[in-house]
């Protein structure tokens, strides 16, 4: 029973960071039906940032996220001012390709300029730290990311209720025209969505070096990862993206720990395969 | 002689480089009511969509106000004061009818102005307020019609293009959204009247065109066109 829930612990955890990761990803889905394949690129770029923002300058991940999330977002705006604009408009596959290449272009240039080693931050404010609950063991980076996680997923949630520009967001993502006749500048939605979407993975990639090593391979799982919890969510939907992932943390964690750690994937996307199964437009989907 | 609010020069317009408007030249005059008529195909859509800017002409000029807004974007049309309401009223399916309205007025900066606004459009069309905590999506056509014109409304335009708004609408509701129009137009908005019931429309015009594939056959006063021996028999089935 204490091992059952400690796994449990360890998988919602986990799921926390995946929603970090995801939430950027539906949003941008959401918004221009765009599905971004090198968003696990841009939280690797944005490790490589705080990687090196600690290892040169002695800066903290909890403060170089910070960093990693304004790089991210120019990174993300960028992309949609010299790539993504060209594609809006044209068959949906382009921007998919656009994308699928960028992603090959940032991983092998992060190849060619810092190699496939592995790289691990040590010494940091979280390092290893873990505290006693009862008789659960918690460990405090992955914690302080669960943490961050909630805000930056609530943070986003509430901006696309309940603001003025949330609602031009929604407005924009339900009729790019009729909103734009509402004298919404929808170019300018979609840079800024582009961005902010980046953003939240930028912040998820300045924590991480905390606790996971960074290499130029380590966003691609994620993004497949962020990718099944857009889907199983419901594309678009951010709450389905945030039960989507608690969902697939717990499976790993239980499949992982209790038949074997290499079954864990196997798990997760038997898991997405029957979801979409039964329910094709995903949990929170319409 | 007074300068038009709205000029149209030898425009061409289509899309993806295809031509289906061929030098459409007409003039608003400020606080007119002008009717654009002609069958389905004929290029009244599109035309519209020139002025607005959802898709710029492919030649020729367009003035508002005495300004070239032949290049402009849809969002910067209505920032000059233009608000078109679509054919098939587009109005935001999943956000309520309040969310619709309050999008209408994007552009306004002032809380109060907007509520003012927000106020005065559901005294107009009564049954929105019965509505307003709805989504869009579980209005009747009737009432999605009265929430795109209202929307419309709620940037305080100088200029109303309404596109097809008869469009499944029974007749009864038709002669009403007419009604509705003269008021809108008599409390000083300028507008121009894109419709396939060509008899409905010219009999509340001041004055209008009739489109015929891409091409302006006829302008005059309402009741020239009316009286038209071509067009009752073209367009009206007498």
């Amino acid at each position: 029973m204490e091992t059952l829930l400690q796994v449990l612990l360890d998988g919602m955890l986990n799921g926390m960071l995946y929603a970090l990761v995801a939430v950027g990803l539906c949003l941008i889905w959401g918004v221009m039906d765009v599905i971004n394949f090198a968003h696990g690129e841009y939280l690797m770029i944005a490790m490589y940032v705080s990687y090196w923002l600690g290892f040169l300058l002695k800066v903290d991940p909890l403060i170089s996220l910070i960093a990693g999330g304004i790089f991210i977002f120019i990174l993300g705006a960028m992309t949609y001012w010299l790539i993504i604009r060209y594609t809006i408009g044209k068959p949906p596959l382009s921007a998919l390709l656009a994308t699928f290449g960028l992603a090959m272009l940032l991983k092998n240039l992060c190849l060619n300029q810092f190699s496939p080693n592995f790289r691990i931050l040590s010494g940091t404010w979280l390092g290893d730290k873990t505290f006693q609950l009862g008789f659960l063991i918690v460990p405090v980076p992955q914690l302080v990311t669960a943490i961050v996680a909630l805000v930056i997923v609530g943070l986003i949630y509430g901006m696309t209720k309940s603001t003025r520009f949330g609602w031009a967001v929604q407005a924009t993502a339900l009729d790019k025209e009729a909103a734009e006749l509402m004298g919404i500048n929808t170019e300018r939605i979609y840079f800024l969505i582009f961005g902010i979407g980046g953003a939240t993975v930028g912040i998820a990639g300045g924590l991480m070096p905390t606790y996971l090593a960074v290499h130029p391979e380590v966003g691609t799982m994620f993004s497949l990862i962020a990718f099944v919890c857009v889907a199983m969510g419901g594309f678009g939907s951010i709450p389905g993206a945030l039960v989507a992932a608690l969902l697939i943390g717990i499976v790993e964690a239980l499949s992982g720990f209790y038949i074997a750690p290499v079954f864990k994937y196997v798990a997760v996307f038997g898991l997405y395969l029957a979801l979409v199964f039964l329910r094709p437009k995903g949990i929170f989907g319409w | 002689m007074p300068e038009p609010i709205l000029s149209l020069a030898d425009v061409h317009a289509g899309y993806d480089g295809v031509p289906v408007v061929f030098g459409v030249t007409m003039e608003v005059m400020a606080g007119e009511l002008v009717a654009v008529v002609g069958a389905n195909g004929a290029g009244k859509t599109t035309t519209m969509r020139s002025i607005v800017g959802l898709n710029n002409p492919l030649a020729g000029v367009i003035r508002f106000a005495g300004r070239d807004i032949s290049r402009l974007r849809a969002h910067q049309t209505l920032a000059l004061g233009i608000s078109y309401v679509p054919e098939g009223r587009r109005v935001f399916a999943k956000l309520s009818v309040e969310q619709n309205l309050l999008l209408g007025a994007y552009t306004e900066k002032s809380k109060a102005e907007i509520k003012r606004r927000l106020e005065e459009m559901l005294e107009l069309f009564p049954v929105l307020r019965e509505r307003s905590s709805q989504t869009a999506e579980t209005l009747s056509g009737g009432e999605q019609q009265m929430l795109a014109i209202a929307r419309g409304l709620m940037s305080r335009p100088k200029l109303l293009l309404l596109d097809e708004m008869s469009l499944g609408l029974m007749p009864a509701l038709v002669e009403k959204m007419m009604e509705t129009i003269v008021a809108i137009n008599k409390s000083g908005v300028t507008v121009l009247l894109v419709e396939q019931m060509v008899q409905e429309a010219l009999e509340i015009a001041h004055r209008g065109y009739v489109l015929q594939s891409g091409r302006v056959v006829h302008t005059g006063s309402a009741q020239e066109l009316l009286d038209s021996e071509d067009i009752r028999r073209a367009y009206m089935g007498m």
